[in-house]
């Protein structure tokens, strides 16, 4: 089952955009995508931090483009191929798809929530017949069972797509979870199979280590950590983590180690880090890029944060959801409706 | 003219609609046209008479077939309008058919072929359309809304809206025509509320017990000028009781409010419960605007039949 190279791609240029209420510039872009370069990363995802079309008032709005980002970064990458994350109901086919592959996309990862993967096949078929490298990817995967989940990867298998990620949006998951999917998985799928981890709990690195070693061979890394809520699996530790256990990345660990220092210092307000209401949103579930607009606007209607994420939990509210914020806050502050 | 007279001139002219379509919302379409006064259903029309939606039908003794468009062109004098329910990709063949027949078309894909109808904001104005679009449900739901921002504030910048449904109520067409949902849904929001930038998102949501079908429209006014919900307030809740006369589980549940500089309403629709239950507020709506659409198309004729009976006598 064992493989012993792992593919890494670096959602540092999309994730991370999360953190800072999607605010990255191109002069940061450019900056990393060279480090990431010559560090030899295999993938780099650059984009809004819900993937490309989904800069809006729910989201919130990116300062950069996508199309000024994707440029950017692909003046930039030399070795380094570039990715895209794109969730069909955000983004469509010829606003946003036919757009970036234009400008030279080579990975295109199709998201959905975890229950909904038919909502991509169009997508998957049309960056397929353009000649893209294609990825399905579900989130918020803790939500489902390994069984539920693994229906949901053979849909985007059958669509066409080359790989299949399924991340733990909201840093829920323990080790044990993450066995028991991959090998649930690995047994149904012929296509290669991924992990994109957060940190909420502590786990992201013990979690991506307990997906490899059930056969999982895409790993998810940014900088620092730098992602939504308390951040992803950090690529620097991870890399160095799978060196020890034996497997290869093909990447330059000294470079890695100088691209995240630069990433640390020119791309970030502040390292992620656990923050208490990170590590309610990991417990009750709830996406962590939720973590900003539910500080933002419990702080306007006087209302715990916590509160707040109890609730979209106990609603089965997920990502892309964010509207709901303002409801429930509202309605916990006891104020009128209207 | 005594009462039993005037009941059979109103059977008489009672309008015949016929439905294509035999998923979710043509079959919805069909147990509130057999609830109208004014319109009855003659024929529902689909590809395949094992459909759970044709099972229907025939239950409710109603004629069916299997021959798609086929059987409108073979039997055009059946119907006078036709609920156009398959997808867009049909429709767009469909259109044409209709228009050469003589059959009123109202469109319920996202094909976007004829002029856009909410009956809360322009109904009179399609009555004389051979082919009226029902844009979309999240349309339907949030067009209302950005109408009444439009009208209150002069220099709209942006407007933004989005729908959340549950998974259980898209279907496979309205999965597959997603991308064309999302365009619809923006050239109807600009169209009526003359915004320079829109934007449409939908969210499916799996959670069970079903969600209701909720809206959220974001607003931005042009820099420089600032929000104004005083003014806004009164015209919004004329509007939503114009919408709730059509759909009645139409409701504000937020809103007008400005966060975070934007102006945010929210509404929630819950359905009749007709064909789908009542979360599935999303088919609701649109059905509910496309029947409103029809009878008020029957009223006028109906008021035309009478007026030329009465010149007559």
């Amino acid at each position: 089952m064992k493989q012993n190279s792992i593919l890494i791609s670096d959602p540092s240029l999309r994730d991370g955009n999360h953190a800072i209420g999607h605010q990255l510039s191109k002069e940061q872009i450019a900056a990393y995508c060279r480090a990431a370069d010559a560090a030899k990363v295999p993938i780099v995802e650059v984009g809004h931090g819900n993937g490309v079309g989904a800069s809006s008032l729910q989201l919130g709005e990116a300062k950069t483009s996508d199309f000024v980002a994707l440029t950017t970064a692909r003046e930039n990458l030399k070795t380094s191929k570039l990715g895209i994350h794109l969730i069909p109901g955000f983004a469509t086919v010829e606003k946003d798809l036919r757009p970036a592959l234009e400008i030279g996309v080579d990975v295109v990862r199709v998201a959905a929530h975890c229950t909904e993967a038919d909502l991509c096949e169009r997508h998957i078929d049309f960056a397929r017949s353009k000649g893209a490298n294609v990825w399905g990817v579900l989130m918020m995967s803790h939500m489902v069972t390994s069984i539920d989940l693994l229906e949901q990867a053979r849909k985007m298998e059958s669509y066409g797509a080359q790989g299949f990620v399924f991340m733990d949006s909201a840093g829920h998951y323990l080790p044990d979870d993450v066995s028991e999917r991959v090998k649930v998985l690995t047994e149904g799928l012929t296509i290669p199979i991924g992990f994109h981890a957060h940190n909420n709990l502590g786990m992201a690195i013990a979690n991506s280590i307990a997906a490899v070693k059930e056969g999982a061979t895409l790993l998810d890394g940014c900088a620092r950590g730098f992602g939504a809520g308390a951040g992803n699996a950090q690529i620097e530790v991870l890399v160095a983590v799978l060196e020890r256990l034996g497997y290869s990345t093909g990447i330059d660990l000294y470079k890695l180690l100088d691209a995240s220092d630069l990433a640390e210092r020119e791309l970030m307000k502040e390292i992620p880090t656990i923050k208490s209401t990170s590590i309610v949103s990991g417990l009750a579930g709830v996406f962590s890029g939720f973590m900003k607009p539910v500080d933002r606007i419990s702080k306007q209607f006087g209302v715990d944060p916590r509160d707040v994420f109890f609730e979209l939990g106990r609603r089965k509210i997920i990502a892309g959801q964010e509207d709901i914020i303002l409801e429930v806050a509202k309605e916990l502050s006891g104020q009128p409706r209207v | 003219m005594g009462v039993f007279g005037l009941w059979g001139t109103m059977k008489q002219v009672k309008l015949k609609i016929g439905i294509l379509g035999s998923g979710n919302i043509g079959t919805d379409l069909l147990v509130k046209v057999q609830r109208s006064p004014l319109l009855e259903c003659t024929v529902f029309v689909g590809r395949s008479l094992t459909s759970s939606g044709m099972a229907k039908a025939q239950a409710l003794g109603v004629r069916v077939s299997s021959d798609s468009i086929s059987f409108f062109e073979k039997n055009a004098d059946t119907v006078d309008l036709v609920f156009d329910a398959t997808s867009a990709k049909d429709h767009k063949l469909h259109a044409p058919i209709f228009k050469r027949l003589g059959i009123r078309a109202v469109d319920l894909t996202p094909a976007k072929l004829g002029l856009m109808c909410v009956p809360s904001v322009n109904l009179s104005e399609c009555l004389n359309e051979t082919n009226v679009n029902m844009v979309t449900c999240g349309g339907q739901a949030s067009i209302p809304i950005a109408h009444a921002i439009g009208k209150t504030h002069k220099d709209v910048d942006y407007i933004e809206v989005v729908s959340s449904i549950a998974s259980r109520s898209a279907g496979p067409a309205t999965r597959q025509n997603l991308d064309e949902y999302i365009a619809t849904t923006e050239e109807g929001l600009r169209y009526f509320s003359g915004a320079k930038r829109t934007k449409a998102i939908l969210n499916l949501n799996p959670a069970q017990p079903c969600i209701d079908m909720q809206a959220t429209v974001f607003a931005k006014v042009a820099d420089g000028t600032v929000p104004d919900i005083d003014k806004l307030k009164p015209i919004l809740t004329e509007i939503v009781s114009r919408v709730r006369q059509y759909v009645p589980g139409y409701e504000v549940i937020l809103g007008p409010i400005v966060e975070n500089g934007r102006i945010v309403v929210m509404v929630r629709v819950k359905g009749l419960g007709d064909y789908l239950p009542a979360y599935a507020g999303n088919l609701d709506i649109i059905n509910c605007a496309a029947v409103a659409m029809a009878e008020e198309y029957a009223k006028q004729r109906l008021e035309l039949k009478t007026y030329s009976l009465e010149g007559r006598s």
